[in-house]
C-alpha cells in the first residue's frame, strides 16, 4: 500500500445579484476501469479493482426496500444494478379475484402517500367502463382529494430528502403540515393513511360541516410553511451543493425513458396529465405547470415546491366553486339504495344485497385512465368481460418507470450522490413492487 | 422514413423554473366515456402498413389497433419516428389473458404523442398455447426495459432482442411459473410447505447475480454447487411451466 495526498478543491456555491444559485457545468469524474493517461491520478501502483457495494434492501436512505448493487471505481459509480420486488404481493393478481369496489382498498396500499389520489384514479377508470358521468359536487371533491394527496406526498418527499441530505429542520416543520392533512382526511373519510374514500359513481362520504373552513385554514397556513422551507433550503449552500448538477436527464432522454411527473418536468418537458389529457375538469382550473431547465436534483426540488403552491391555488379555486348537490350519481347499477329504504322495502333490500354480494358489472370493454399522481403519470388499465370482476387490472406505476432510469442517472456520479439522486426520484416501493 | 428529425427535440418548450405558465392552452375537454373520436394515426397506420394491421376500433374514447406480431416493431418505430405521428412517449407495456381460454393472449402497448396529444393502444394477439414471443422495443424506448421484464416475469412473454430479460419483481430462481396467467392459482402452484422449504433452503449469498459476483471477484471463491447453480439458472430464465 502506498500513501498519497489528494488535494481537494472545495467548490463554493456562488450566488448572483438576485441571490440565485450560479450553476457551473457539471464535472463528471473519470469513468471506467481504465485509469489511464487521461486521469491525473494515474500513478503507477494506484490502479485498483472495482468494488461491489450493496445498498439496501434495509437501508434508511433507499426509502423502502430498494436494493442497489453498485460497481465502484474508487468512489465513482461505474455501474448500478437495481433489484426490486421485495414488497411484491401481487395486487394485480388479487384484483382479478375481487369485485371492483373491493379493489379500492388495494389502491390505497400501492402508493400509500397518495392513497386518496389512487382511489380517485381507480374509480375514474371504473366509471369510464360504466359510462357514468359523476355529479358536479363529486368532481370538485375529488379534485380536492387529489390535490391534498399531492401536497401530502410532496411534503413527505421534501422532508425525507432533506433528512437524506443532512437537513433535519424542514422535516419537522413540514411534517406538521402532513399531520394537518391527515387530520382533514380523517374528518372526511375516517381514515388517515388508507382512506378508501371513493366509490364507483361517487364518494364514500360527503365532507362534514365546517370541513371547508378547516381546509381553507390549512391552505393559508401551508403557504407560510412553504415559504419557511423555501428559505431554509432553496438558497442554502449545502443543499444546492449537494443537489445542483446531479442526476441530469436531458429532455429527450427523460421522454424516451418514460419518466413522468416532476421528473420529466424538471428536465424541461411540460408534460402534465392534468393539462394535456384532462380529467375531472382540470382544464377549467387556473394553474401553472412548473418546468425545470436542467433536469437535475435541484430542479426536481424546485418543481415540487412550486407544484405544492399550484396545488394550493387549485384548492382555493375548488373551495370557491364547490357546488351543493348530491355526491353520488343516481345510477342503480353502482350506487346502493339508502339504508332506511334497504331495511324497509323489499326491492331496495334485494338491490342492496345483489350489489354487495355480486358487485357492479360493467359492460365488456377496456380503458386506460391516466391521472397525474405526485410521482407522475399513474394509470389504471382495466379490462372487463362483463362480469363483476376485472379480467385484468393493470397499474401503470410512475415510480417504477422513473426508477428504471436510475442507472442512467447515477452512473458517473459519486457514491454519496447516489443517495441524493435516488431520493429525488420520489419512489414508493409499495407502488413499484405492487 | 426519418429525415434527420430526432424524436422528442422539437415539441418541447423550455420554460424556466418558477411561476411561468405552461404555454399549452387548457382547452381540451374531459375524455368522453363512450365512443369518441378515432385517433387519426389508426387510419394512417392502415394506409401505411396495410395487411399488417389486423383491425382497429374505438372504445371508451381510446383507439385500439391490432397489429401482426412480426410487424409490431416496424409499426412502433414508424410511430416514433414519423413527423406526422411523433409518439415520443411509451406509457406502458403489458399483457392481457382472458378467462375465455379460446381467446388469444394480448400484448398491449400504450403510446402517447406529447406533440399532438394523442393516445394509442397497440395490441398483438398471441395464441395462448403457442410460443409467446414478440419483438422488444427497448431499442426505440429505453423505458421499455423494465416494463418488458415485468411482462416476462408475470406472463412469460419473451421479448426477442431485449438485452437483459430477467425476472424483475420475483426472484430469479422462482420456479412456480408466471403469476398473472389465468392457469396460475391465486395461492401459487406449490404448497405452503414446499414454499417454506424453498425459502429456508435459500442462501442469502446467492442473491447476487453471476455478473455482480464477477465484479467483486467473488464468483470463483463460491462453493462448487452454488457456482454451478448461479451460472446455469440465471441466464436461461426457463422453467418447467414456461411455454
Amino acid at each position: 500500500m502506498s500513501t498519497r495526498t489528494v488535494e481537494v478543491e472545495l467548490q463554493q456555491t456562488q450566488l448572483d445579484a438576485l441571490g440565485n444559485v450560479v450553476r457551473a457545468p457539471l464535472v463528471v469524474a473519470e469513468r471506467g476501469g481504465t485509469v489511464g493517461a487521461a486521469s491525473p491520478l494515474a500513478e503507477p501502483g494506484l490502479e485498483s479493482d472495482h468494488m461491489l457495494i450493496n445498498i439496501g434492501p434495509q437501508h434508511p436512505a433507499t426509502h423502502g426496500v430498494l436494493r442497489l448493487v453498485l460497481e465502484l471505481d474508487g468512489e465513482t459509480v461505474v455501474r448500478c444494478i437495481p433489484h426490486i420486488g421485495y414488497l411484491h404481493c401481487g395486487f394485480e393478481k388479487i384484483g382479478e379475484y375481487r369485485q371492483y369496489n373491493q379493489i379500492i382498498p388495494w389502491t390505497d396500499r400501492e402508493d400509500y402517500l397518495n392513497s386518496m389520489g389512487n382511489n380517485v384514479s381507480f374509480v375514474l377508470g371504473c366509471e369510464r367502463l360504466f359510462g357514468i358521468e359523476i355529479t358536479p359536487r363529486c368532481t370538485v371533491l375529488r379534485v380536492i382529494a387529489m390535490e391534498l394527496s399531492r401536497i401530502m406526498s410532496h411534503v413527505v418527499w421534501v422532508g425525507t430528502t432533506a433528512v437524506d441530505i443532512g437537513a433535519f429542520t424542514p422535516f419537522l416543520w413540514i411534517f406538521q403540515e402532513r399531520e394537518n392533512i391527515y387530520n382533514l382526511l380523517e374528518g372526511w373519510v375516517g381514515a388517515r393513511l388508507t382512506t378508501t374514500g371513493t366509490r364507483i359513481g361517487g364518494m364514500a362520504a360527503d365532507i362534514p360541516d365546517g370541513w371547508l373552513e378547516g381546509l381553507q385554514a390549512f391552505v393559508r397556513g401551508f403557504y407560510k410553511t412553504l415559504d419557511e422551507t423555501d428559505k431554509m433550503l432553496t438558497k442554502n449552500a449545502i443543499w444546492s451543493g449537494r443537489t445542483v448538477g446531479l442526476g441530469v436527464m436531458s429532455p429527450v432522454d427523460a421522454t424516451n425513458a418514460g419518466l413522468s411527473g416532476p421528473m420529466i418536468r424538471a428536465s424541461g418537458v411540460a408534460y402534465d396529465v392534468r393539462k394535456d389529457f384532462p380529467y375531472l375538469d382540470y382544464e377549467t382550473y387556473d394553474f401553472d405547470v412548473p418546468v425545470g431547465l436542467h433536469g437535475d436534483v435541484y430542479d426536481r426540488y424546485l418543481v415540487r415546491m412550486e407544484e405544492m403552491r399550484q396545488s394550493c391555488r387549485i384548492l382555493e379555486q375548488a373551495i370557491a366553486r364547490l357546488p351543493d348537490g348530491p355526491i353520488n350519481v343516481n345510477d342503480p347499477r353502482v350506487i346502493l339504495p339508502p339504508k332506511s329504504k334497504a331495511t324497509s322495502e323489499m326491492e331496495s333490500m334485494i338491490h342492496h344485497f345483489k350489489l354487495v354480494m355480486e358487485g357492479p358489472r360493467p359492460p365488456a370493454g377496456e380503458c386506460y385512465v391516466a391521472t397525474e399522481s405526485p410521482k407522475g403519470e399513474k394509470g389504471y388499465y382495466m379490462v372487463s368481460d362483463g362480469s363483476a370482476k376485472p379480467v385484468r387490472w393493470r397499474i401503470r406505476p410512475p415510480s417504477f418507470v422513473n426508477l428504471s432510469a436510475i442507472p442512467q442517472m447515477v452512473e458517473g456520479h459519486l457514491l454519496s450522490d447516489v443517495i441524493a439522486i435516488n431520493a429525488s426520484i420520489d419512489i414508493v416501493m409499495g407502488e413499484i413492487d405492487r | 422514413m426519418s429525415d434527420g428529425y430526432t424524436p422528442g427535440t422539437e415539441a418541447f418548450t423550455m420554460v424556466p423554473a418558477g411561476t411561468q405558465a405552461s404555454d399549452k392552452p387548457a382547452t381540451r375537454r374531459n375524455v368522453p366515456t363512450r365512443g369518441g373520436e378515432a385517433n387519426p394515426s389508426a387510419a394512417q397506420l392502415v394506409a401505411k402498413f396495410g395487411p399488417a394491421i389486423v383491425r382497429t376500433w374505438v372504445g371508451c374514447g381510446e383507439t385500439n389497433v391490432v397489429v401482426q406480431a412480426e410487424r409490431i416493431h416496424d409499426v412502433i418505430q414508424w410511430l416514433h419516428e414519423d413527423h406526422g405521428q411523433r409518439y415520443e412517449y411509451l406509457v406502458d407495456v403489458t399483457a392481457v389473458e382472458y378467462r375465455d381460454a379460446g381467446r388469444p393472449l394480448e400484448v398491449v402497448w400504450h403510446l402517447r404523442s406529447l406533440s399532438f396529444l394523442r393516445f394509442l393502444r397497440l395490441k398483438v394477439e398471441l395464441p395462448v398455447r403457442g410460443p409467446l414471443v414478440v419483438p422488444s422495443i427497448t431499442d426505440i424506448y429505453s423505458g421499455a426495459d423494465w416494463m418488458e421484464r415485468e411482462c416476462w416475469d408475470m406472463f412469460g412473454i419473451r421479448f426477442a432482442g431485449h438485452p437483459d430479460l430477467r425476472r424483475i419483481l420475483l426472484w430469479e430462481d422462482y420456479r412456480e411459473g408466471f403469476p398473472l396467467r389465468k392457469d396460475f392459482p391465486l395461492r401459487g402452484r406449490f404448497s405452503r410447505a414446499e414454499q417454506l422449504k424453498q425459502v429456508l433452503a435459500a442462501d442469502p449469498e446467492a442473491r447476487y447475480s453471476k455478473e455482480e459476483l464477477t465484479i467483486a471477484e467473488a464468483f470463483d471463491s463460491l462453493p462448487e454447487d452454488m457456482r454451478r447453480r448461479i451460472a446455469t439458472d440465471i441466464a436461461s430464465g426457463d422453467d418447467e411451466f414456461g411455454e
